[in-house]
């Protein structure tokens, strides 16, 4: 089976999934970013790489932090952006997802950002896409379902490589509904291919996916026990509606088992770096004191990833 | 061309070098694009008389045959320790050829500021312009077949040395 | 009509018959096998060098989408379809639109399917008003328009009473009722195995155990009502263990397996393909394996293609939404022959579980070619190789995991009732 991320020649042509993506693209990914971090600090904060072409950032699912980011690191590129929150509407309208691109390709789209709640639905635009004759158009997943979200297992993984270096020495935790998150796959994906010996994911059985094991990673429901020297620390974000269902009593008890506290962070290796994804929930799983504390890498981790996503983008649009 | 009618890389240095004393600003930067143009900037810092700061250009984002030949695998970082805007710069490359290279230099540097003034110091000028961009200063002028390539290179006690190759691909310097 | 099949391998499953051999058809019946019967004149005669000589498939589920999917397919197209697969008889789940719980919706359906003079069509009931769950059908009318049995498809069933009194019900008339051991509960949302590839590619997921708890649920109504029960679709490698273990403590149990999940897992997702997308969802190798072995010691009585054709809009989707169903009439013989092959199970052993088991479970004098009975006959190049497309197929659904697939076995000739209604 053909990754369906690499063209003919071995080069991404879509970034759909950290999945299955030799170690050498990823590597080149971060060392890509980093030039674009350093122009970030400059007045003119462009480079003219993807003037001329038409970025489209197709949104089913709403998110105005990941679509700004992506639609800042565009423009730094020097493309031109459309934003389009599809949200129901167009599926009220009776239009399909598959419709719904081939509209857009007729208006000269050259790169799709996709975010949609179905796992797998940037897969089945890219295949599509590549089943019209249309290879010449790059998707990239901004998160697809529970399945993954690429872009930030590789400005996490960025994170990390520029407060620790090297990946063969550490260790990782991952805390929170791991069941539901793509950022947490993606990573998980990110940290075994780059060789990181121990990754280790913290939560309480319902929010814990079946025979997560085979992904690599060490399963631990007690907190305590799951932060032991560790080198850095992930909090994922805990959806309100996660919070009244079945899968857990309230906000108090998930704080009180699974919140990171400057006590529990004490557990950690000293020099640990703490990290979200954002929003964060301050007081649900992460205590206010930790996410403004020096451990906190999580405002550099934003700004990482414009300059990570404008490394995806040119590499993209370059082959 | 064999490599033995090459004239030899520090000879050559020394001559820009000597062109370059008396005539460059006192004040001017000198910023080399990556990688051979890095070399020579950084040797020009210590041979020139007086304070001449040194930064490094990379210009991969601002190449012309971004889209034929997408992102080149290996970027280094663009370093420029002092502010562009009014500043006196001296552009430093290791072979001009096409001009393209350099193009995508000036254009890069003015996003960062408008200096004063850009000259342009070069190794070896090799003709074959496809831009009308002209060096200020020159060590050796050359010609070469369009089918091969001049290659600067740094030995492992720093000093350097040029060769020619076949190219790849389409002219891009 | 006199027609004689001449010379090919005849092989009879229900009488352990595999030999050389010419078959004589005489008024829509098997006249003999082997000698022609006395003053034997043939209006026509097929050759059968080389060509597999069989009883015609009986497929106990494939979906006609008529009443009311007919965007879907039409009786037409997968009549054709049937017949261009070798199957001579099918079983129609009840969930068309509206479902089969009218006598004038059967009989109609019945009609139409005569009209065609394709295979036979036995419908099975809706055990439940609309499939809604709330109250039980009138079985009485419905067996009398022509059911054959009682169902509720894939509608989740989830109120325990209100099963055991439908089981009840049908146990007082000796009516058969066809069951899909899988827990609504349990299985809400979920349109993966859960296991390590749900896990990894994130799609909701149905447990095992949502088929075990299933089946304990349904053994115990058995042992309480006696109603005849036939388990549709088994999945799991526990499924197995508990209906062996329970046919062996004597309850009257059958079961059936869908072709698909004889030779696909969950691995075959690959990249999302939503032709894989299936209930029950493609499990574990380990199921896999489990099932084949089933099926080889008769735990798990006959095979059958689960037949359901999907517009491409409704396909063309990201996999949780995409509407599951793999189309499979065609497809059955040739990937029954596949098992067998790569099992090294003799020939007669493996088309058993796809002619006599079938009429077995249905009560039905069919299925074999014993002198008498209908001649409803399927000749086939067990040797043709033929690569699985679109254009390939009669069937309208085009939605098959084995697209692009090269299979062995087509189908010659296909006989119902002593007439040839396909020809290839």
């Amino acid at each position: 089976m053909r990754n369906p991320q690499l063209n003919g020649a071995g080069e991404l042509q879509h970034l759909l999934t950290l999945e299955g993506l030799p170690s050498e693209i990823i590597g080149r990914i971060l060392d890509t970013a980093v030039p674009f971090v350093s122009i970030a600090e400059r007045d003119v904060k462009k480079v003219p790489l993807l003037r001329g072409k038409t970025v489209f950032n197709l949104f089913f699912e709403n998110s105005t932090r990941t679509r700004t980011t992506f639609e800042i690191a565009a423009k730094r590129l020097s493309a031109d952006v459309i934003n389009l929150n599809i949200g129901v509407s167009s599926t009220t309208k009776g239009e399909t997802l598959l419709d719904t691109i081939d509209n857009l390709v007729a208006m000269n789209a050259d790169m799709f950002v996709v975010r949609h709640g179905q796992s797998g639905a940037p897969h089945l635009i890219a295949q599509h896409l590549s089943a019209t004759g249309r290879e010449h158009i790059h998707v990239i997943n901004a998160g697809d379902g529970r399945h993954g979200h690429p872009t930030q297992g590789l400005l996490d993984l960025f994170t990390i490589r520029h407060y620790k270096r090297d990946f063969h020495a550490l260790t990782v935790a991952i805390i929170g509904d791991v069941l539901h998150s793509r950022v947490a796959r993606s990573l998980i994906q990110g940290l075994t291919t780059l060789g990181t010996p121990e990754v280790r994911v913290i939560g309480p059985q319902t929010l814990m996916p079946t025979a997560v094991e085979s992904m690599g990673v060490h399963v631990f429901h007690d907190m305590r026990k799951g932060l032991a020297d560790c080198d850095v620390v992930v909090m994922l974000r805990l959806q309100s509606e996660r919070m009244k269902g079945a899968l857990l009593p309230s906000a108090g008890e998930y704080f009180k088992h699974y919140g990171l506290t400057a006590d529990k962070l004490k557990l950690a290796r000293p020099d640990a770096i703490v990290m979200h994804p954002g929003p964060m929930n301050r007081g649900v799983e992460i205590d206010s004191a930790v996410a403004d504390g020096s451990h906190s890498v999580i405002l550099p981790q934003v700004t990482f990833g414009i300059a990570v996503r404008m490394a995806v983008m040119s590499i993209l649009a370059g082959n | 061309m064999t490599d033995a009618s090459l004239p030899d890389a520090e000879i050559t240095l020394g001559r820009l070098a000597e062109k370059m004393r008396g005539a460059v600003a006192f004040d001017a930067m000198l910023i080399g694009i990556h990688s051979g143009g890095a070399w020579v900037a950084e040797r020009l810092g210590e041979l020139l008389p007086g304070e001449h700061p040194v930064g490094y250009i990379d210009v991969s984002f601002y190449r012309d045959d971004y889209a034929q030949k997408g992102l080149r695998p290996k970027l280094a970082s663009t370093t420029l320790p002092f502010e562009v805007a009014g500043s006196r710069i001296v552009l430093v490359d290791d072979v001009l050829y096409t001009g393209r290279s350099v193009r995508a230099a000036i254009n890069e540097l003015f996003d960062y500021g408008r200096p004063e003034s850009i000259e342009l110091a070069v190794l070896i000028d090799r003709g074959g312009r496809e831009l009308p961009i002209q060096a200020t200063y020159v060590g050796a002028r050359l010609a070469v077949a369009r089918n091969l390539s001049i290659v600067l290179q740094r030995r492992l006690d720093g000093s350097l040395e040029l060769s020619v190759e076949p190219a790849e691909g389409a002219a891009s310097a | 009509m006199k027609i004689e099949i001449r010379n090919g391998r005849v092989i009879d499953p229900k009488h352990g018959f595999d030999r050389q051999a010419s078959l004589y058809i005489a008024a829509g019946k098997i006249a003999a096998l082997g000698e022609a019967p006395s003053g034997w004149h043939a209006n026509r005669v097929l050759d059968a060098t080389g060509l597999v000589v069989c009883p015609g498939l009986i497929d106990l589920s494939a979906r006609l989408r008529e009443p009311g999917f007919e965007y879907k397919a039409t009786l037409e197209s997968e009549m054709a379809a049937a017949i261009a697969g070798g199957v001579t008889s099918l079983a129609c789940p009840p969930d068309t639109d509206p479902p089969l719980d009218e006598p004038g919706l059967v009989e109609m359906l019945k009609h139409r399917a005569r009209s065609l003079n394709c295979a036979h069509v036995y419908p099975i009931g809706a055990l439940t008003v609309g499939l809604k769950g709330e109250a039980i059908t009138e079985m009485g009318e419905l067996t009398e328009a022509g059911c054959i049995a009682f169902s509720h498809a894939d509608a989740p069933l989830g109120d325990t009473q209100m099963l055991l009194r439908a089981l009840q019900y049908a146990a007082t008339f000796g009516y058969r009722v066809w069951l899909r051991p899988q827990d609504a509960s349990l299985s809400r949302g979920g349109v993966a195995h859960d296991g390590e590839v749900a896990t990894r590619l994130g799609l909701p997921s149905i447990p095992a155990f949502a088929e075990t708890i299933a089946l304990e649920t349904i053994f115990e109504l058995v042992r309480a009502t006696g109603v005849r029960v036939h388990l549709a679709r088994l999945s799991t490698h526990e499924g197995v263990a508990r209906v062996r273990a329970a046919k062996k403590s004597g309850l009257l149990v059958t079961c059936d397996v869908a072709i698909h999940h004889v030779h696909l897992c969950d691995v075959d997702i690959g990249w999302f393909n939503a032709h894989c997308h299936l209930v029950p969802p493609l499990r574990s190798t380990r199921d896999r394996a489990a099932l084949r072995a089933g099926l080889a010691d008769g735990t798990i009585d006959l095979i059958c293609s689960d037949h359901t054709p999907v517009d491409d809009d409704a396909k063309q989707l990201p996999f949780a939404e995409a509407e599951p169903g793999a189309t499979g009439l065609e497809l059955l013989l040739p990937l029954t022959l596949k098992w067998a092959r790569e099992e090294s199970l003799p020939l007669v052993a493996a088309l058993a579980r796809v002619t006599a088991d079938p009429a077995r479970v249905l009560g039905l004098d069919a299925g074999h070619l014993g002198p008498g009975a209908d001649a409803d006959v399927c000749v086939f190049d067990p040797d043709a190789r033929w690569l699985v497309e679109p254009s390939a197929l009669r069937s309208q659904g085009k939605n098959t995991p084995f697209l692009g697939v090269e299979l062995q076995g087509r189908v010659r000739h296909t006989l119902v009732g002593g007439h040839i209604v396909h020809e290839a």
